[in-house]
């Protein structure tokens, strides 16, 4: 299934997309565009519009302005759209009284493969040993692989994934990382959107950030990385030693209690370097995340208020 | 067309409905069937050949009663087929499935022709289960009180065979209904409650007056009966039928009415 792809036919452009639902404005003058060979997060809160978006960019739903295109052609005007893009949308649905490998023959002849290729996906996904399992006796994390089935399918340069981590466990997500990864690596499109970014951190490369149906952020993670602010936690038996180093370092800190201290805007190896200068002994030195997610609601919520 | 046709009928095929509703429906004509021969066969025999004791006043000789017990499925069955029918719309949007089905075939108007086309094989099969548990029932019960069963008699095979044609097109207009009314539970209840309650009432009133009497064979049930050209209604002087063939083309028209109203309305909007 290794192929190569051209670049152009992978890109996702999406131009001045707009949906209302009566009086609410669900997706606001939205554009963006999704790069191949990346994992791109679609990321904000929930109610912000990534649903509304992608079936926009399916074409399930049909914008009030703006538009949509997967590699310079809409969704739906391609013969076998599945075979170029394959798609999960949020509440992955499935007939409870199928089993796993019924779901995938009944799209097969549409989405153009033969029946050898449900066997294929399903292993790819790990799902082989439940291949003749009814769908409705499934766990949230197996309809999730069997979703992810769904998609591949035919095979497709672009796919796009509703919070495909959802209900993933965490060994789950690990598996998911790496292979939505080596997709990526293979020179396919891969969107997926999530409404915490933490849950998709260490798996995407680049970020679209929207609330209320607008673009807030498009970038790199890498970009975004460098805007959050890093935080560093001391543990010292000495707290006087410790009060001493952090007024004299000139650093903003909060004393839990005397000799624990939370330290803002400073990197774990410049705290530990100036301990070690100071020869304060130190119990402890933890760097507290350069917590993204706080960044992510920060930037989200300006939106809201 | 052909991928389309494909997948709705592995949609079918691996799923249980449908054999569920062709046993169900075999095992209720045949206990309806068997239920109105004894008691037509007791009734004629109690009050005489020529009573006049049904509705319209109709004789019932022995010929009527076996084609009035053979045509019970046409007359009584139909919401099998035509719920098979609405099943296949409605259920892929109980279960959401009508997403991954538009992303793989966006045409929308072909999805829903396919559709049509691809439940016919079913409905031939729940269609023959219901005619034949209503023959055997009925023709059982008639051999077991001596009376003549008739199934020798070209007439009423053709009857027979096409009421099996006239439930295969309620299929059809199972799948415009479902088209129309996407909520499986009240598309079911609505079939019931017209097919069980609303139609057979309407039918009896608007035989009283002329000017409804030519409207009421425009009903589908009746259009239904027209195409066995033979019914319990007929049989008790209620209400003439069109012929066969307009009778196909009748519930037809109902089924592409409905499939046109549905593509319109539900399948126009935003879906997913």
């Amino acid at each position: 299934m290794t192929s190569t792809f051209d670049a152009d036919a992978g890109v996702v452009a999406v131009s001045g997309l707009t949906k209302r639902f009566g009086a609410v404005t669900a997706v606001d003058d939205l554009s963006f565009t999704v790069t191949p060979g990346r994992v791109t997060g679609f990321l904000g809160p929930n109610g912000a519009g990534k649903t509304t978006t992608l079936r926009m960019i399916l074409g399930l739903a049909t914008p009030d302005a703006g538009t949509v295109t997967i590699g310079g052609v809409g969704y739906s005007e391609r013969p076998r759209p599945a075979h170029h893009v394959g798609a999960a949308l949020e509440t992955a649905s499935f007939h409870p009284g199928r089993s796993a490998r019924d779901h995938l023959r009944v799209y097969a002849p549409e989405v153009g493969v033969p029946d050898s290729r449900c066997d294929e996906v399903l292993s790819l996904v790990g799902l082989m040993e439940a291949a003749d399992r009814r769908v409705g006796g499934f766990s949230l994390g197996m309809r999730q692989r069997l979703a992810l089935a769904t998609t591949l399918l035919g095979d497709p340069q672009v796919l796009l994934l509703d919070e495909p981590a959802n209900g993933l466990d965490p060994e789950g997500i690990r598996w998911l990382r790496q292979f939505l990864g080596y997709l990526a690596g293979q020179g396919r499109t891969v969107l997926v959107s999530s409404h915490v970014l933490s849950e998709v951190q260490q798996t995407v490369d680049d970020v679209v950030i929207i609330a209320k149906g607008r673009l807030i952020r498009e970038s790199s993670l890498a970009d975004l990385e460098k805007q959050a602010r890093p935080a560093v936690r001391v543990v010292s038996p000495d707290a006087e030693g410790l009060e001493r180093l952090v007024r004299e370092s000139g650093w903003l800190a909060q004393f839990e209690v005397p000799g624990i201290a939370a330290i803002s805007d400073q990197h774990a190896s410049d705290v530990g370097a100036a301990a070690f200068a100071h020869g304060l002994e130190l119990h402890e030195l933890r760097a507290a995340g350069t917590n993204l997610e706080d960044l992510f609601l920060a930037l989200t919520s300006e939106q809201t208020s | 067309m052909i991928a389309a046709l494909r997948t709705e009928v592995r949609k079918t095929t691996t799923t249980r409905a449908w054999w569920i509703n062709a046993t169900v429906m075999f095992g209720y004509m045949l206990v309806l069937a068997a239920i109105m021969a004894a008691s037509f066969v007791l009734s004629i025999r109690s009050e005489g050949a020529s009573s006049t004791g049904l509705p319209g006043g109709g004789t019932l000789d022995p010929e009527a009663i076996a084609s009035s017990v053979y045509t019970l499925a046409v007359a009584l069955g139909y919401i099998f087929p035509a719920v098979l029918g609405a099943l296949v719309v409605t259920s892929e949007f109980r279960h959401r499935t009508i997403t991954p089905t538009l992303l793989a075939e966006p045409r929308r108007t072909l999805v829903l022709v396919s559709k049509l086309v691809a439940v016919l094989p079913f409905a031939v099969v729940v269609s023959v289960a219901g005619v034949v548990g209503t023959v055997l029932g009925g023709a059982g019960t008639l051999a077991l009180m001596g009376e003549p069963t008739f199934l020798s008699d070209t007439d009423m095979v053709r009857t027979i065979a096409m009421s099996v044609v006239a439930l295969v097109l309620w299929a059809l207009v199972g799948v415009g209904f479902g088209a129309v009314l996407t909520n499986q539970v009240a598309a079911i209840v609505v079939l019931l409650v017209f097919t069980q309650f609303v139609e057979p009432l309407l039918r009896i009133l608007m035989a009283q007056f002329d000017a409804t009497e030519t409207l009421s064979k425009f009903l589908p049930g009746a259009a239904g009966e027209a195409i066995a050209g033979s019914s319990l209604y007929v049989s008790s002087g209620l209400a003439d039928l069109l012929t066969a063939w307009q009778g196909v083309l009748v519930l037809l028209g109902y089924a592409l009415v409905f499939l046109v109203i549905g593509r319109l309305t539900t399948f126009r909007r935003d879906i997913g």
